[in-house]
């Protein structure tokens, strides 16, 4: 099974990369010593968004499924959380709300996948239906500030946003600081390397034959509308995940994390990074979030421009993606000096046998 | 015994009958031509049996079963594998790992890598194995998706004009090879222009017209059909 690791569709392989991957969750595991507690904080904060990027590289880059609809499903599981979180008191039962609004997210992702994949829509449409359903939610919860918009205790207060919920917690004791950063850390690796045994297994070949030439993959046998639901699914998920433990961390959500400039933004992310790779998404999402975060401490409208920006040079310049194409110069470089060190080993190899004839 | 039955099938587009009222059986362990000049129909019957268009009017049965709602993909289930006319390949996929999206669902492990590199040698593409398919010629990519037709081991292969594009040499490669699955038991369907392709492999023609079937019969019977060489062989060759 963890041969899956390691395949066609991943970069990076072989005993330097897992090696570099150690050293940096090494790094990543004892950073909270070194640094203070507003630091790990935001650290934590950036690795949240991880889950959505990494979803839409999915979709996106693997499925050739362009979703604008990252945030619709960041907000229902995030709203969902407070919801819950709210109606089911704090303590444990926090998990429980996280959990079940990733899993509402992922049945309204499966209903909308349902109609938008088996309607026949694809390619630009899937983006503008998707975006159109993103923008429907946030204009709705926009409008929810009268008392009577609530779920039980949990009042959704419209462009005020929804709080008063709890943070994650195991019994008394609240998942936050250095706690919820080695939890993101530790969901980060697993969805990570899960991500990558589904891309180069069995279904992650079919994804992008799919991509490639859905034609030809029906004509395979493969029913190609279960895959595209699969990826729709899974992609919307990592997206809801994002949504809870944002609201979770800042106990609190409002409707402009789901609306249009929120919506842009992994696909900036994305984009910048190389959709068509997982870790060049989590290395290049990683560095915008603390790129973006700094610039916005100045000035916000400042990092906005900045993003946009960066999604025109990206088609301008690299469409494959900045941090993409850089690790393939550096694999392409290394591939290179291994082959010069090797060749006069060859060389000499092949000289030693045609003296022995 | 029939493998394919097309009973009474047409096919309008808005104001245009591309296909009328064809009736069509395709027998078990044979290879049968579809022939017709251009504008005649065949690919559009083609179309409708693989279940690319669903017919206006009339049914399509494999082995016995009534498949003429099912999507493609169901009916490559049932057994039959397709290769399309203009090259349908993953062209940013490397070699091998399109012959591997076709044998995964019947193979896996080292099973799977011993009928890749057994392909891949069949169809001349093993030292090409590493490269993206969109890299290779023409006649290569008509190859690289013979091969992941004939990957799926199917009752009944469909050849939408296998051998455009390819040289002579290979024209004759790959009616040999088609011929040799065939002597192994497989059916196949082909829709072709190429007569000297027709001759080779050709055990039954059917002639479409304008739509409709022309003629039927065996090779020689079609060649000798005066009508057949006026409407389409040209009356030079017919003698």
């Amino acid at each position: 099974m963890f041969k899956l690791l390691e395949g066609p569709q991943t970069l990076g392989r072989g005993k330097v990369f897992w090696s570099c991957f150690l050293a940096v969750l090494a790094g990543a595991l004892i950073y909270p010593l070194f640094a203070d507690s507003y630091d790990v904080g935001n650290f934590a904060y950036f690795l949240i968004w991880i889950f959505m990027a990494l979803g839409l590289c999915l979709m996106w880059g693997y499925g050739g499924m362009l979703s604008f609809g990252q945030t619709l499903f960041f907000g229902i599981a995030g709203y969902g959380y407070g919801v819950l979180a709210i109606n089911m008191g704090g303590g444990s039962a926090t998990i429980a709300a996280l959990v079940l609004s990733v899993v509402v997210a992922m049945i309204a992702a499966g209903i909308l996948g349902y109609f938008m994949i088996w309607g026949g829509i694809s390619g630009i449409f899937f983006g503008i239906v998707t975006l159109s359903a993103t923008l429907v939610l946030a204009f709705f919860l926009g409008q929810t500030a009268g008392p009577e918009w609530h779920i039980g205790p949990a009042r959704l207060n419209g462009f005020n946003g929804m709080k008063g919920m709890d943070p994650l917690a195991v019994g008394d004791y609240f998942i936050e600081g250095s706690a919820l950063y080695y939890l993101m850390i530790a969901l980060i690796v697993i969805v990570y390397l899960a991500l990558r045994m589904l891309v180069n297994s069995s279904i992650g070949n079919v994804i992008v034959a799919t991509r490639e030439n859905p034609q030809r993959a029906e004509m395979l046998g493969y029913d190609v509308r279960k895959y595209q639901l699969l990826t729709f699914v899974i992609g919307s998920g990592l997206a809801g995940l994002s949504g809870a433990l944002y609201t979770s961390w800042g106990q609190f959500i409002t409707p402009s994390s789901i609306g249009l400039p929120a919506a842009a933004m992994p696909i900036v992310w994305v984009a910048f990074s190389g959709r068509s790779d997982l870790t060049a998404t989590l290395v290049g999402s990683f560095l915008l979030l603390f790129g973006f975060q700094t610039i916005t401490v100045y000035s916000q409208q400042a990092a906005l421009v900045l993003m946009g920006g960066l999604l025109l040079a990206t088609v301008m310049l690299a469409p494959q993606g900045f941090v993409l194409g850089i690790g393939q110069l550096v694999v392409n470089w290394w591939t290179g000096r291994r082959r010069r060190n090797d060749a006069p080993a060859l060389t000499d190899a092949s000289r030693l046998q045609s003296d022995e004839t | 015994m029939a493998l394919v039955e097309v009973k009474d099938v047409s096919k309008r587009f808005g104001g245009l009958t591309a296909v009328s009222d064809v009736d069509l059986t395709v027998n078990v362990g044979e290879i049968h031509c579809l022939i017709g000049p251009n504008g005649a129909g065949k690919s559009t019957l083609f179309k409708l049996i693989v279940g690319l268009y669903p017919p206006t009017k009339g049914s399509i049965s494999f082995d016995s079963v009534d498949i003429t709602n099912e999507r493609p993909y169901a009916r490559v289930q049932r057994g039959m594998s397709i290769k399309m006319q203009a090259p349908s390949v993953f062209k940013e996929l490397p070699v091998r790992q399109n012959i591997q999206v076709a044998l995964q669902g019947r193979l896996s492990g080292a099973e799977r890598n011993a009928e890749e590199d057994r392909l891949l040698t069949l169809l001349n593409l093993a030292q090409d194995s590493d490269k993206l398919a969109g890299a290779l010629s023409h006649g290569q990519q008509q190859w690289l998706e013979i091969g992941m037709a004939l990957a799926l081991q199917p009752q009944l292969l469909l050849l939408d004009e296998p051998t455009a594009g390819m040289s002579p040499e290979e024209t004759f490669k790959t009616g040999e090879l088609i011929k040799s699955f065939n002597a192994e038991g497989m059916t196949v369907l082909v829709v072709e222009h190429d007569m000297a392709f027709v001759r080779q492999v050709a055990q039954r023609v059917t002639v479409l017209h304008l739509g409709k079937i022309f003629a039927r019969g065996s090779l020689e019977a079609i060649l000798e059909d005066e009508k057949v060489a006026e409407i389409y062989l040209g009356k030079t060759h017919a003698h």
